[in-house]
């Protein structure tokens, strides 16, 4: 039991980051593979955050009479990254947009043959 | 208890994002990717992130989730059912994940205190700044002192980002509406969003200022100060949203948050210290990083506040127009 404990975290981030890969390299349309791209991101973010708990720790804020605290340094940085991976993750989704606009579709195949109009 | 609830919602967690590789409904997958950012923040809550949930909540179960609708009110709702094969990426995928898992093997047991993330700098950060930097939210010290460069660096990322998005769609023109836009005729919604914005605006202020002391800070209250508009703008139209916070003025705010950031760097460089040394920023050194972080942390909530704001009247924009047409 206590083997399944010690690695059910790495499991699920490994599951979900493959889901994420999945729909990123089988998706047709482009939205989705975005989503799938989140998917992905999010299941880094998932890692880190594992990584840096502390079992019996606490949330890293000092408070009287709590001697054990979770390394704050993984949360920074998933913290900002989480802001970036929103910021970049629109910047995507505006392309997808032009895509649309120019080509008349999102689905990859549909437009992939066709000359470039961007 | 802790594992239990681990189990629980990590497993929760895999389930949705199994559903989604299967919807072909986009507009179902969104909402399945808004309750799956949730969960994480969930998930992040139980592993002791507080700030991390705070965030992803916001972000992930909030912005992200309008920005994907808006996307998909100019690209159509449905995914096409497509002839590629399956079998490849599968195998790859079943390949790739196989490798991994035989990886996770080697890695140090979940939660160990003797791992060798927590042996690095994390003691010194952990025991060492609430002395130092003299704030009890280790993470914002983290955040906004020691690792002040990564952080600059990171707003610069979002300012430009925004700054693509921009340039990508362009910014709604500031002028009256040809058609009725927003959910004016529902009552029940108008009267709610009256109550809600005002107070989410305040605690957008209040998670900004007592970053120091508790979870959240500048990220958290830019994302939320937006998501407050972002509601005015859903329920009263984009026009009236563009004449209360003027496109153009975003266009600044964005540009003005980096250069506190910045500035505040310069600053203590011709104080004599460092970049981003806020030591010297006043005659005690406890009292100058908190005259810095409260600044940096300001040019960040401004910078977010800003670029989420210009990027929503982007995508809102956009839609707008489509539906003129």
């Amino acid at each position: 039991m206590s083997f399944i404990v010690d690695y059910y975290n790495y499991w699920i981030v490994v599951f979900l980051m493959m889901a994420g890969f999945y729909i990123v390299i089988s998706a047709n349309n482009l939205v989705k593979k975005i989503v799938g791209l989140n998917i992905f991101q999010t299941s880094v973010f998932m890692l880190y955050i594992s990584i840096g708990n502390v079992s019996g720790g606490s949330a890293p804020i000092v408070a009287d009479g709590i001697t054990r605290y979770s390394n704050p340094l993984p949360h920074v940085l998933i913290l900002t990254a989480i802001v970036v991976g929103v910021a970049t993750t629109s910047v995507g989704l505006a392309l997808i947009v032009r895509i649309k606009r120019a080509y008349g579709t999102v689905e990859e195949n549909e437009f992939e043959d066709k000359d470039d109009l961007i | 208890m802790t594992e239990l609830i681990d189990l629980v919602l990590l497993g929760m967690l895999a389930i949705t994002a199994l559903r989604i590789i299967f919807l072909k409904d986009l507009f179902a997958v969104v909402m399945l990717f808004g309750i799956y950012s949730f969960l994480s923040a969930l998930i992040f809550v139980n592993l002791d992130a507080v700030d991390v949930a705070f965030t992803e909540a916001s972000v992930g179960a909030g912005i992200s989730t309008v920005l994907m609708l808006g996307t998909l009110a100019l690209t159509g709702r449905k995914e096409k059912t497509n002839n590629h094969t399956t079998f490849l990426p599968l195998l790859v995928v079943v390949i790739t994940g196989a490798a991994l898992i035989y990886g996770t093997l080697d890695m140090p047991p979940f939660g160990d205190p003797d791992n060798p993330a927590q042996q690095h700098v994390a003691p010194r950060y952990i025991q060492d700044s609430p002395q130092e930097i003299g704030l009890p939210n280790m993470v914002t010290s983290v955040l906004a002192s020691y690792r002040g460069f990564d952080t600059l660096g990171e707003t610069a990322v979002v300012f430009a980002a925004a700054i693509g998005v921009l340039s990508l769609l362009g910014l709604p023109k500031h002028e009256k509406a040809a058609i009725e836009s927003g959910l004016k005729s529902h009552l029940v919604l108008r009267v709610v969003a009256k109550l809600i914005v005002p107070l989410t605006l305040l605690f957008a202020l209040y998670v900004q200022f007592h970053g120091d002391y508790g979870p959240g800070g500048g990220f958290q209250a830019g994302v939320i100060a937006a998501a407050a508009i972002i509601l005015y703008a859903l329920v009263f139209g984009l026009p009236m949203a563009t004449h209360v916070i003027q496109p153009t003025l975003l266009k600044a705010l964005a540009a003005i948050g980096v250069l506190i950031y910045a500035g505040t760097g310069f600053a203590s460089f011709f104080l004599g210290g460092n970049f981003l040394d806020y030591n010297v920023l006043a005659s005690d050194p406890v009292a100058g990083q908190h005259i810095g972080i409260i600044l940096i942390e300001l040019g960040v909530g401004v910078t977010v506040f800003a670029a989420m704001l210009s990027i929503f009247y982007a995508f809102a924009g956009q839609a707008e127009r489509a539906n003129i047409q």
